[in-house]
């Protein structure tokens, strides 16, 4: 009973921080329709600029500390008014997965930016004054500020309300949730509506990373573990409705209080658990509706007619392929390690092609296919003593296993709730390799997953690479072109009207999900036996945008874009390393630029530029 | 003439809205039966009930005797209907001929085929349906590109592709020339005859309904109000009532 009483407070406790940055995240969905990705990362620079400001006015009495707390957060508005004035207003007609992409590149700045200033070493805030004790509940100690933040969560969900109800402000913003014409119909200033929004939005989580300090201690990782969590709260309890942000949180919280004593290497796995009960009940979140209209089918920009190579191209690919074939023996081993490593992405990259390009789904979360495709070879190796052959061939069933499962949910969803949903089930992937110490090796990976004897030389290795790769690749352009992809590129181009005609789209997507997973595996075995260890960077956030990145790059809507993005990016990474130590920073900037001025890749824009140039091809 | 649709009680409301109140109808083979009603009457609502893209919240559909009350699209599709949408609705990334390859593809349950290349697949049967609405000369084009008026062809190429039963047309006309109208009623009444297909369709332009529909139900606010042949549903005081009373005109587009 003690237990019960005390680990449920424990949970209702951190459910308040989550709280406060999931609403934020969700208000600001709700007017200009973008998911923020930096939200976690105004959450972290709430929590550092706190740190700062309490520091510098001496904040050992209430009046100092709450006054750095609340400055921190208004400071951080600020920083989202700024981020929303430079870049977001500029994209704010791009399509969504483009958005996303270009709020990620702030958080790589962010990061960059956080290192600079704070350093890489964790910082620790006072304790709060006024909350420093301990309250007796059933006989054991309980920090008071635990109390205190459990309150906070209500009395935010309540201002809320208030301010949404009754404030004109607050009416504007829920009209322009509801309907963004006609705000602009009302002649209200959008632009101005949309930046406070963003700012307030920012405020609230500058204010939940703040008030975290007297729990725990600030770190360049609070970003992106929370903007996981924030996901994963937000798709439960319902893109958009703030008390459905407020259970969700409550449930989230309390899972990680009761999961973290009873099953403390699975606390993540425990919150895939309960978001995939919610998911199969109810698809939209515990509050939300489905979404109609604008929002259910995203910006849809009309699709150019995908066609097969013509001939320039496919003697351009020729090409490619007789350099790939002919040069690496006259290259020594650096480059031909570097030739490895781009055909390996190239057919990871391919894979995510397929899924976003045909596909129509916006996986933001794909390295959890590449990664496990890796584990499964490493731990093959590792505990059956596994050849290379058997290792490569566990990969992409490994792989394939996941994106069965993984996708059966997700082909339920569309747009940013499925980009989401992608993503967190690829955190708890990556939250599996990081936590389960004794099968994975956590955080030290799993090493010596070397190829077999006679693919051991640099040379071999690459002339299988490139085999394997190659094979893979040839085989989902042959599956876009073939039957089944025309029917799942039916699906995506026009859902009701491939349903007219007979096509099952769930199945259809599941299926082209799973494959996309399979080679995306594959590529991940002949990574792992490539380095020869995995890592669970393997199946992070940043290697999933890596791959998004070279599509992007490429172009979503070319056949051959991904495997030039491949390319591209490859090279782009390596000299970025080489040159910098904030090569984040560097990379978020080139991924906001690109966004900023080509927002179809490429690829894509070389394809308009070429159309616009011979008219209407009939 | 054999009944393919039957139609009984059909309702659905939407929040307090009642769209569709109660609708009970027939269609049969060959015959071509006009649903109209002002704008917002319910029969958008009423065709996506027919194909299983709503649930209904009572009432009964079934197609050649057999109940199809709440089946999926997919599987609706499969017993033998075919529709059209009031906003046009094709595979912008395919040409002309992709579209209509795919559609058959579909009757011909090959999605689930790796081999081969979709675009080798039924040809002849896409160029026959091409030929059919008369766009057989544009088969290679990009379907983003097309005139309305030619979209809404390839969607009738699409929608006959798993030799339907029963077609569902709504507004097959909206957007269109008036000559135009008449030109794709009259070829889809022809391949209704001449293929015993049973047309369902709704229509703002009067004239097209006179000229085509074998009969013609009227809907308003959700209910049927009146039944019959094109001249006396005209004749008839309510539809007037409704036309002409709320100061909607005939022939007034939506
Ligand atoms: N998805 C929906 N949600 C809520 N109301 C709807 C929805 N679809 C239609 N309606 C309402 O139902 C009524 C009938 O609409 P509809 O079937 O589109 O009419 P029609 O096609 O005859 O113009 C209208 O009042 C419309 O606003
Ligand atoms: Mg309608």
């Amino acid at each position: 009973m003690e237990f019960l009483v005390i680990q449920s407070l424990n949970g209702l406790a951190s459910a308040s921080s989550l709280f406060l940055v999931a609403s934020g995240l969700s208000i600001i969905f709700g007017v200009t329709r973008i998911v923020n990705f930096a939200h976690g990362s105004f959450y972290m620079l709430g929590a550092y600029i706190a740190v700062t400001i309490i520091a510098a006015i001496g904040g050992q009495d209430a009046l100092g500390f709450w006054t750095g707390i609340l400055l921190a957060a208004l400071i951080v508005a600020l920083i989202g008014a700024l981020v929303e004035v430079v870049i977001l207003r500029r994209i704010y007609a791009a399509p969504e997965l483009f958005q996303l992409l270009a709020t990620f590149g702030v958080v790589l700045m962010i990061q960059d930016i956080t290192l600079a200033i704070w350093g890489p070493e964790d910082k620790l805030g006072p304790r709060a004054p006024g909350f420093r004790s301990f309250v007796m509940i059933m006989g054991s100690r309980f920090p008071s500020y635990e109390l205190f933040l459990i309150v906070v969560g209500p009395v935010v969900l309540l201002a809320l309300w208030l301010l949404f109800n009754r404030t004109r402000w607050g009416t504007l913003v829920r009209a322009a949730t509801l309907d963004r014409e006609m705000v602009g119909a009302l002649g209200v200033n959008q632009r101005l509506l949309f930046t406070s929004v963003f700012m307030f939005g920012s405020f609230l989580a500058g204010l939940g990373g703040a008030l975290q300090l007297p729990r725990e201690a600030v770190t360049l990782h609070m970003d992106l573990a929370m903007i996981t969590e924030v996901f994963v709260v937000v798709v439960v309890g319902g893109l958009g409705s703030i008390t459905g942000a407020y259970l969700a949180a409550v449930l989230i919280g309390l899972v990680h209080a009761f999961g973290i004593v009873l099953f403390p290497k699975s606390t993540l796995v425990l919150a895939f658990l309960v978001m995939a009960i919610v998911l199969v009940v109810k698809p939209y979140g515990l509050l939300g509706r489905k979404p109609s209209g604008h929002a259910a089918r995203g910006q849809a920009i009309p699709e150019p007619l995908l066609s097969p190579a013509d001939r320039p191209t496919k003697l351009l690919g020729a090409a490619v392929l007789a350099v790939l074939i002919l040069l690496p023996p006259f290259l020594g081993d650096y480059g031909v390690t570097f030739m490895t490593e781009l055909v390996i992405f190239a057919l990871f990259a391919a894979s995510l092609h397929f899924v976003m390009g045909p596909g129509g789904m916006h996986s933001f979360g794909h390295a959890a296919y590449f990664g496990l495709g890796a584990y499964g070879a490493a731990l093959a190796v590792q505990w059956l003593a596994a050849p290379m052959a058997v290792g490569l061939l566990i990969s992409p069933l490994a792989a394939g296993l996941a994106g069965l499962l993984f996708g059966w949910f997700c082909v339920r969803l569309s747009g940013v709730y499925l980009a989401m949903l992608t993503l967190a089930f690829a955190q708890i992937a990556w939250a599996t390799a990081f936590q389960w110490v004794e099968i994975t090796g956590g955080d030290n990976g799993i090493l010596g997953v070397w190829p077999s004897e006679w693919a051991k030389p640099k040379l071999v290795y690459f002339y299988l690479a490139l085999a394997l790769a190659g094979a893979g690749i040839m085989a989902l352009r042959h599956l876009i072109f073939s039957p089944f992809g025309f029917a799942l590129r039916a699906s995506r181009d026009a859902l009701l009207r491939a349903e007219a005609t007979g096509l099952n789209v769930q199945q259809l997507q599941w299926a082209g999900f799973t494959i996309a997973a399979v080679l995306a595996g594959l590529a991940g075995g002949l990574f792992a036996f490539f380095k020869g260890s995995v890592f669970p960077t393997y199946l992070s956030i940043p290697k999933s945008v890596d791959a998004l990145l070279m599509v992007l790059l490429g172009g979503v809507q070319t056949v051959s874009g991904p495997i030039a993005g491949a390319f591209v990016f490859a090279g782009l990474e390596e000299q970025l390393v080489r040159i910098t130590a904030y090569w984040r920073f560097v990379l978020g900037l080139i991924i906001v630029l690109l966004v900023m001025l080509f927002p179809k890749g490429l690829a894509g824009s070389v394809l308009a530029w070429r159309e616009r140039q011979s008219g209407d091809r009939s | 003439m054999s009944v393919v649709l039957e139609v009984s009680g059909l309702s659905k409301s939407f929040g307090g809205v009642q769209a569709v109140d109660g609708v009970s109808f027939a269609v049969s083979a060959g015959e071509l039966l006009a649903l109209i009603g002002p704008n917002g009457a319910g029969k958008t609502t009423c065709f996506n009930m027919l194909n299983g893209q709503l649930k209904p919240d009572s009432g009964e559909v079934a197609l050649a005797g057999r109940r199809i009350t709440g089946l999926p699209p997919r599987v609706v599709a499969r017993s033998g209907v075919g529709r059209t949408f009031q906003i046009t609705a094709t595979y912008g990334s395919m040409s002309v001929r992709e579209n209509v390859q795919t559609a058959l593809i579909a009757g011909h349950h090959g999605e689930w085929s790796l081999m081969g290349k979709a675009t080798d697949k039924h040809q002849a049967e896409a160029d026959a349906l091409l030929d059919l609405v008369g766009m057989r000369d544009q088969a290679a084009r990009a379907c983003g590109v097309l005139a309305y008026g030619d979209l809404k062809r390839v969607e009738l190429a699409v929608a006959l592709a798993n030799e339907p039963r029963l077609l569902l047309m709504d507004e097959p006309t909206a957007g269109m020339a008036p000559n135009e109208r008449i030109a794709l009623m009259d070829l889809a009444a022809e391949i209704a005859k001449s293929r015993s297909i049973a047309v369902l369709f709704t229509e703002h332009d009067m004239d097209v309904v006179f000229q085509h529909a074998d009969r013609v139900i009227v809907l308003d606010r959700g209910k049927l109000i009146a039944e019959g042949t094109a001249p006396e549903v005209r004749a008839n005081p309510q539809v007037q009532a409704v036309y002409l009373g709320t100061g909607t005109t005939y022939g007034a587009a939506g």
